[in-house]
């Protein structure tokens, strides 16, 4: 039986389609607008005439930088912060979070105060860099020149993360544990047979916040990565843009391909790799807000 | 009688009479020699344990390492010597702060200032945003059509904070004639909203938008993603509801006022209280890509002002932690507060 609408209804259904047209077509546009400047002549992008398609087509933008060695190298260098950064802080967090979940475990109570305190106080920016700088010290100390690893390895840890996979051990449930001791399997294969294949869509959602925050990942990368040829492109981006927008600093490679459609020929680049495998994370994407309103 | 585990004394079967429960022997002797129960049973679980380990390790090295570092607001500033070697100095970087009278001071209470009222516009506009959001998202019925719209309000949110503001930076640059300015601002110029001379000079360039410039890429990015929390509560509503209010003659604002809203209550107090209890903590890094010298007036906020005091060769790493260490230890008592108040409310508690 389909009832009629009532003429409020009505209304609010207009409003809403056309409120949420609004609201889709601002956020869709920007992206269309740098994918349109990247592609389109100097002039047209500087004289504002590209509104939405491309003007003069051309693919100079691109062309350049694919062929600038810092464009792949800072490409390379988020590959490898974002991978050993994720394997790392999500190897951590699963053993904590893992001990955690037990409820056998002496002291639970204090050390899930240690995690949650960071959540309340941090350090601040000045603290936590002169952190960095002896954490720097002691690394170049035992040998690890790179201080990609320092950003690998120091950095990136989130309470949060690990008491969403700690509620997530909570649970699976005690039986199956039971059943795989009584197996004959140890702590570390009920971890790796039970324990994790069971909340394996926990672990997919953590590690996508890990991996995503090691790909966007600019503040501290700028401060602690001395060396050029080690920065992550975000860094570079940004680089790139100041150079741009401040004309004092054109130097060197700005100088000499500096336009806005580079500008957003950069952009693009960034952002293309996560709209191709947006499709396949977006509903763990999803799951992890959901999951957000957590207890103790 | 059965005996309980709780029990000083058991009936003994045997002769009748009531005997010591061995447990509570046992009890006795944990209690008397507790470390030694500890130790003893943290070696029999000792892989457990080796787990908790390298988390421990990392939290204490760089969470708990920087706050003994953020001692050093106690401190006189000093490059070489650790914080433990530097000489005491009370509350003298506070007092300068506060009521120093000098530039410093006056910096310190207009980036409080700008801490405060970033995240009170914040509450007051990007707050709201996704709820409307989710209730627009209700009304679309086709699942297609409605998951299209979901798709493409995410999507900003998956773009870093550089990208982002990069993006922003030429969506509004600097220009001498019309078209050689940023897309937005040339529409807004040609839209008669604002004049050709703000326009020329870049909106970013002018403190009177940053605040705007602030709030409305916080909504682009965040609105499309935040309204998931509450389309989750909203399509959890069971149709019957609305079928009932319908009978009962409720036209569409009613069913919004007494079955939509008491409904996604809960998850907006929630959520309300988490803002409230986040609100002096400003993500520093986008201010920090958007402001400039120019805009320091209306952009510049606690951590940003440290950062530049601290780190980049400003009046020195002690005054900084102290201007950091008032932020945050009001940014707690806010967050704590918020999660109490939760915890009576709502009987959710956020941690």
């Amino acid at each position: 039986m389909k009832r009629k609408l009532e003429i409020s209804e009505l209304i609010f259904k207009i409003i809403s389609y056309a409120l949420l047209t609004v609201f889709a077509l601002a956020c869709l546009y920007p992206f269309v607008y740098a994918v349109s400047a990247s592609l389109s002549g100097r002039e047209a992008v500087e004289y504002g005439r590209v509104v939405l398609f491309p003007k003069d087509v051309q693919f100079e933008a691109f062309a350049k930088m694919f062929g600038n060695n810092m464009f792949w190298n800072a490409y390379s260098n988020t590959l490898f912060l974002t991978f050993y950064g994720t394997i790392w802080a999500l190897g951590v967090s699963i053993l904590g979070a893992y001990a955690l979940s037990k409820k056998r475990l002496l002291f639970r109570k204090g050390f899930n105060f240690f995690l949650v305190f960071t959540m309340w106080f941090s350090a601040g920016i000045v603290p936590q860099y002169l952190n960095y700088l002896d954490t720097q010290k002691v690394f170049r100390a035992v040998g690890i020149m790179d201080d990609k690893w320092l950003v690998v390895i120091a950095m990136g840890m989130a309470a949060m993360n690990i008491i969403l996979l700690r509620n997530a051990f909570e649970n699976v449930p005690s039986e199956i544990e039971e059943a795989a001791i009584v197996d004959g399997a140890s702590e570390f294969q009920v971890l790796g047979k039970v324990y994790i294949p069971m909340s394996k869509s926990t672990i997919a959602t953590v590690s996508l916040f890990f991996a995503i925050s090691r790909w966007n990942g600019y503040f501290w990368a700028r401060q602690m990565i001395s060396n050029q040829n080690e920065h992550p492109l975000q860094v570079f981006i940004r680089l790139q843009l100041e150079m741009y927008t401040d004309p004092d600093q054109m130097t060197g490679w700005a100088e000499i391909y500096a336009s806005d459609s580079m500008i957003y020929a950069l952009i693009v680049c960034s952002i293309v790799p996560i709209l191709i495998i947006y499709p396949f994370i977006q509903k763990y994407f999803a799951k992890g807000t959901n999951a957000g309103g957590v207890k103790e | 009688m059965k005996s309980q585990a709780g029990d000083y004394l058991i009936l003994d079967k045997a002769t009748g009479a009531y005997r010591e429960n061995p447990e509570q022997a046992v009890r006795d002797d944990v209690e008397k020699h507790y470390w030694l129960h500890v130790g003893r049973t943290i070696l029999k679980d000792w892989r457990l344990y080796l787990m908790l380990v390298p988390m421990l390790l990392v939290f204490l090295f760089w969470r708990y390492f920087p706050m003994y570092e953020l001692l050093g607001c106690f401190k006189v500033s000093d490059t070489v010597l650790p914080v433990s070697e530097q000489l005491f100095s009370g509350f003298s970087y506070f007092k300068r702060l506060l009521i120093g009278g000098d530039s410093l001071s006056s910096n310190f209470w207009m980036a409080m200032r700008n801490t405060f009222l970033l995240s009170f516009y914040g509450l007051c506009f990007g707050f709201p945003m996704p709820i409307i959001l989710a209730l627009f998202f209700n009304e679309v019925r086709s699942n297609a059509a409605r998951s299209v719209y979901q798709v493409l309000t995410y999507l900003p949110k998956f773009m870093s904070t550089v990208v982002m503001t990069s993006l922003v930076t030429m969506l509004v640059k600097q220009g001498s004639l019309i078209g050689q300015m940023g897309i937005v601002s040339q529409a807004l110029v040609r839209l008669g909203l604002i004049s050709e001379e703000v326009g020329n000079a870049g909106l970013l360039n002018n403190p009177s938008f940053f605040r705007a410039i602030y709030q409305i890429s916080g909504i682009w990015e965040g609105a499309g993603y935040d309204s998931i929390v509450y389309f989750a509560a909203i399509i959890a509503i069971s149709p019957t509801s609305y079928e009932a209010a319908q009978i009962d003659g409720a036209n569409k604002w009613a069913q919004m006022r007494y079955v939509v809203l008491p409904s996604i209550l809960s998850t907006i107090v929630i959520m309300l209280i988490t803002r409230i209890g986040s609100l002096l903590n400003i993500g520093y890094e986008k201010v920090l890509l958007l402001y400039n010298t120019k805009t320091y007036v209306t952009a510049d906020v606690i951590s940003t002002l440290s950062y530049r005091t601290g780190l980049s060769g400003g009046a020195g790493t002690g005054i900084a932690s102290a201007a950091e260490m008032m932020n945050n230890v009001v940014g707690m008592l806010l967050v704590i507060g918020a999660n109490t108040i939760a915890r009576k409310a709502a009987n959710t508690s956020l941690y």
